[in-house]
């Protein structure tokens, strides 16, 4: 729908980042219109995970030594904003920008290794961010450390009179500071997020967060969000209503793609929307009409938002009773491969995937996918924080501080480096962040 | 709510032929409605409503009809409801688009703080309950000149509600009584304005203009308490007066910154309401009674024909009903008990303010006038009806001694007269109110005779730069100031035809009109009538 299309302004985002200097390399895949948890429904095609190609994966699966075609099984970053995911993980650049509406950011953080940001929803301006749920978006920080999380963070916060949803404060940035003493914090587990899909391997590193924070003097207690269950509905309901309310705009007229019909407007309009879109956007638009209708808006409509107001109560009881932050999972196991993805529906493993990710949207929270370890086959893992409302500093202390403790390696290219490097001339790779 | 009755049959005057009467041919900010003075001239105080049943074969029934209005009036701003894009009448095609009125992916609205206090300055003036917390929706339907395929409005909760609008209607035999109708209004709420489509018949395609995509609308939707064309118009009329007194619209229907849908229905009185039809976007004054008559015209000929009347309504109003903006948080407006402490006064509205600050309204202009300079209600009616009229008027007062009514009379036969021959506004008169104050203080001096007056203003009228002593002097339009070089004249004039003064004796009144006729002929008209008729007399009676 948007072929050709070269916006005439900058995001808000992206501009205060030009603002401080920063180099934009280019623009990345995702799933179109940011529909999706795999990164593989984008007109540019399928994103590829870099741990595909790492040597952590490939020593794991014992891989046959070259000449055989090693690509056929290559795994999906997760969605939807992979293409921001790879390009970090694979060290194309300091930090990526990408959507977080249920997930989006997180998930592939999760699957690619690296920290995914979703800011608190108001703290940053979606000015310039194609809205797929106006309530529930924000635009996402993608980094290999929580520290550049922080310091671009500081960049992007703050009032934007063009967003009329912004909080007022004008931001400025800051630095996080290295906490020592965890003791004084107190950790909430939701029991209602040990889900029977939940891979063993991502439960017992699960546990083994909370053991740790445990065994370092912060309090860590099992805490209830008893509306869990209605969430993945619910989100269903007013984000499907919302897309089809902002994708009634993509019309070919003003701008972007547009059909060679031109018998009557309407006639127009159909041909250039079937077209444009894909079958996943395309559905979620007939489903959202369908919400819309006069006759279904007080069922559906309404009565979402009514149960999205519990969801949100929830948090705010939690937090109420003395917890800074919940640890969860961030997604039900590490990157499978591309084959195996695509043999469920987007919409089906939409609703799987964004489980533990979706919920904290809805209730406009500030929360954080940090890699915590590799499992069985060399994947990454990651684990959710989520914090309060504008609490964003106080997040990324405590993620900074589990960062430190569990010390993930670096995905390990070489290999793949050297395979190419009678292709390419690279020298050294660019990092602030490396750990050895 | 009580609708006047409307008969098979009428007495006095038909509608039809009132039509005919009535009204402006020249369609300048005009209303239809009849004069009533009955000379030309516009005067939007409307007659009391009877309507016939022309083609009724059964002429027995009763008619009564309900007539409900939604009218868009643009906001005078400098920018858009959401957008910084200017608001600007006929410039070129799509010069006014801002990324957000073009619906670029990734816009998002800014609300316009102008708009809002226009909508509360608005809300006030008809007595509206001011919402302190309203809401913003999207309104889907898709069409051209939609770019986003939604109208941001309020359609939950608007920005004011439950207010009163009241016009006046002329009754009695010389439409000398004035009674004061009200209408309810139901809600006034902020929303966007669309674009325009141009559809190209020739070349089959349709072109879009979206300058004004997103201009500011103010909704104000009048509950159906009125019952037949003239009483609308009235209160469209009236609503178009406060509006402009306000500054919150120019209101101007010619230019579309003021489109009338009406909602009618018919129904016979005591059974209940009939089935609603919609007749919309009516963009002039003198069509918008017309058409609402009509269409209750065609209803009763319709139902008395034994055949339905079908809601053929909105035919975008399928499919998707309201969904909240999302992008705009509740709107938030305080008094001065309620304005939150160390409020930054550019972020907060606040209504005590803007009440304290409202203009002064037609209604309480027309009161002032009438306490002040003694004229009639319809007086009143008249000299605000018209731009710069009353302007005008006042300054006239200010630099006469002549008394108001005289004024008034002069202003609103002779002045508006001459403008509505010429098609002219107020502003366009070679007539400075100046000069027609020396004129009127010529006259009041008795320097002037009345009718001598009249040539002198068509003198003026045409040849610019000359003052009225000039032009008095030039054609020896002075009055005879010499009495008793009068009442030789009278005494020759009575010598001279005895036969008349016989007459005149005998009591016949149109006597004295000859001899004073005589008169004025051998003193060259320059004889104040009144006065030729008294010295006749005296010298008669003696």
């Amino acid at each position: 729908m948007l072929k050709g299309y070269v916006p005439p302004y900058n995001a808000t985002v992206v501009q205060r980042l030009l603002d401080q200097g920063a180099v934009l390399m280019g623009k990345t895949n995702l799933d179109e219109f940011a529909m999706g948890s795999g990164s593989t429904d984008g007109v540019f095609g399928p994103v590829k995970n870099p741990w595909s190609y790492s040597k952590q994966y490939r020593e794991k699966r014992k891989q046959k030594p070259h000449g055989e075609n090693e690509d056929s099984n290559w795994l999906i970053t997760g969605g939807s904003s992979g293409g921001s995911a790879a390009a970090v993980s694979a060290f194309t650049c300091f930090a990526a920008l990408g959507s977080d509406t249920g997930g989006s950011t997180r998930n592939p953080a999760a699957h690619c290794g690296i920290v995914g940001f979703k800011p608190s929803y108001g703290l940053v301006s979606r000015h310039g961010l194609i809205p797929l749920v106006n309530s529930m978006d924000v635009p996402g920080i993608l980094t290999r450390c929580v520290d550049d999380a922080a310091t671009v963070l500081g960049v992007l916060a703050g009032h934007d009179p063009k967003d009329s949803t912004t909080i007022q404060d004008p931001g400025k940035p800051f630095m996080l500071s290295s906490l020592t003493d965890v003791s004084k914090l107190c950790i909430g587990i939701p029991k209602e997020y040990l889900v029977p899909e939940l891979s063993s391997e991502v439960r017992s590193f699960w546990s083994k967060a909370a053991n740790l924070f445990e065994s370092e003097g912060a309090k860590v207690i099992e805490v209830s969000l008893p509306h869990t269950s209605y969430s993945i509905v619910c989100y269903h309901v007013l984000c499907t209503s919302e897309v089809a309310s902002n994708m009634a705009r993509f019309d070919g007229l003003e701008y972007g793609h547009r059909c060679d019909i031109d018998v009557s407007t309407e006639a127009m309009y159909a041909a250039t929307r079937r077209e444009g879109f894909n079958d996943v956007v395309r559905g979620r638009i007939l489903t959202g009409n369908f919400f819309l209708l006069k006759e279904n808006y007080a069922n559906y409509f309404i009565k979402a938002q009514k149960v999205r107001r519990l969801i949100a109560n929830d948090f705010v009881n939690v937090f109420n009773s003395g917890v800074d932050v919940l640890l969860t999972p961030t997604t039900l196991s590490e990157a499978v491969p591309y084959l195996e993805f695509i043999k469920e529906d987007n919409r089906t493993r939409s609703a799987q995937d964004d489980i533990f990710t979706q919920a904290v949207n809805m209730a406009g929270l500030p929360a954080v996918s940090v890699p915590v370890a590799l499992s069985n086959q060399g994947l990454p893992v990651g684990l959710q924080f989520i914090g309060r409302a504008f609490c964003d500093q106080q997040l990324l202390t405590v993620a900074k501080w589990f960062e430190k403790q569990v010390q993930f390696p670096v995905i390990q290219l070489q290999e793949l480096m050297d395979d190419c490097s009678s292709v390419f001339e690279i020298e050294k790779l660019a990092s602030v962040s490396l750990k050895q | 709510m009580a609708a006047p009755m409307l008969r098979g049959c009428c007495l006095g005057r038909c509608w039809a032929l009132a039509c005919i009467d009535s009204g402006s041919r020249h369609g300048r900010g005009a209303a239809t409605g009849f004069t009533c003075s009955g000379k030309r001239g516009q005067s939007f105080v409307a007659q009391q409503p009877l309507l016939t049943a022309q083609k009724s074969r059964k002429g027995e029934h009763k008619w009564a009809a309900v007539v409900g209005l939604e009218i868009h009036a643009q906001i005078a701003s400098n920018s858009k409801l959401f957008s910084g894009s200017q608001v600007h009448f006929a410039a070129p095609p799509n010069s006014l688009v801002s990324f957000f009125d073009a619906s670029l992916p990734g816009t998002l609205p800014v609300l316009n703080r102008r708009c809002v206090e226009a909508a509360v300055m608005t809300g006030l003036a008809l007595n509206c309950h001011i919402n302190k917390k309203s809401l913003f929706d999207r309104k889907h339907y898709f069409y051209a000149d939609l770019p986003a395929g939604y109208q941001i409005t309020q359609q939950r909760l608007p920005i004011a509600v439950n207010g009163s609008l009241a016009y006046s209607v002329c009754v009695g035999k010389k439409w000398r009584q004035v009674i004061t109708k009200t209408v309810r209004i139901k809600q006034i709420q902020l929303e966007q304005d669309s674009g325009k489509s141009l559809h190209d018949e020739l070349r089959s395609q349709t072109l879009i203009n979206l300058n004004r995509a997103g201009v500011g609308l103010l909704e104000v939707v009048l509950e159906p308490d009125m019952s037949c064309g003239e009483e609308a118009a009235t209160a469209v009329r009236e609503l178009q007066l406060i509006l402009q007194a306000l500054g919150t619209s120019q209101a101007n229907m010619a230019e579309g910154q003021l489109r009338v849908d009406a909602n009618i229905s018919v129904h016979h009185p005591g059974e209940p309401l009939g089935v609603r039809t919609e007749v919309k976007n009516l963009n002039s004054a003198r069509f918008l009674a017309r058409a609402i008559d009509y269409e209750i015209q065609r209803q009763i000929n319709e139902l008395e024909n034994g055949c339905e009347i079908l809601n053929e309504t909105r035919s975008f109003d399928y499919k998707l009903g309201f969904m909240p903006e999302p992008n705009l948080p509740p709107l938030l407006l305080y008094d001065t008990a309620s304005l939150p402490a160390g409020a930054d006064p550019q972020q907060v509205i606040n209504i005590d303010r803007i009440r304290e600050q409202l203009p002064e309204l037609p209604s309480e202009t027309r009161e002032k006038l009438i306490q002040q300079y003694g004229i009639l209600p319809e007086h009143s009616f008249a000299l605000l009806n018209e731009v710069g009229l009353l302007e005008f008027f006042q300054n006239v007062i200010k630099e006469t001694r002549a008394e108001p009514k005289k004024v008034t009379s002069w202003v609103l036969n002779i002045f508006l007269g001459f403008l509505k021959q010429r098609n002219l506004a107020v502003n366009e008169s070679p007539v400075t109110p100046s000069v027609l104050a020396e004129l009127l203080n010529l006259l009041d001096r008795k320097v002037i005779s009345s009718a001598a007056a009249k040539q002198v203003f068509e003198e003026l009228w045409r040849s610019k730069g000359k003052t009225p002593s000039q032009i008095v002097s030039e054609r020896k339009l002075e009055l005879m100031q010499d009495e008793e070089a009068l009442e030789r004249v009278c005494h020759t004039v009575m010598e001279g035809h005895p036969q008349v003064v016989m007459d005149m004796k005998r009591g016949n009144p149109r006597a004295i009109n000859k001899l004073i006729g005589l008169v004025r002929k051998v003193t060259h008209n320059r004889a104040d009538p009144t006065v030729i008729k008294e010295i006749l007399e005296k010298q008669l009676s003696s």
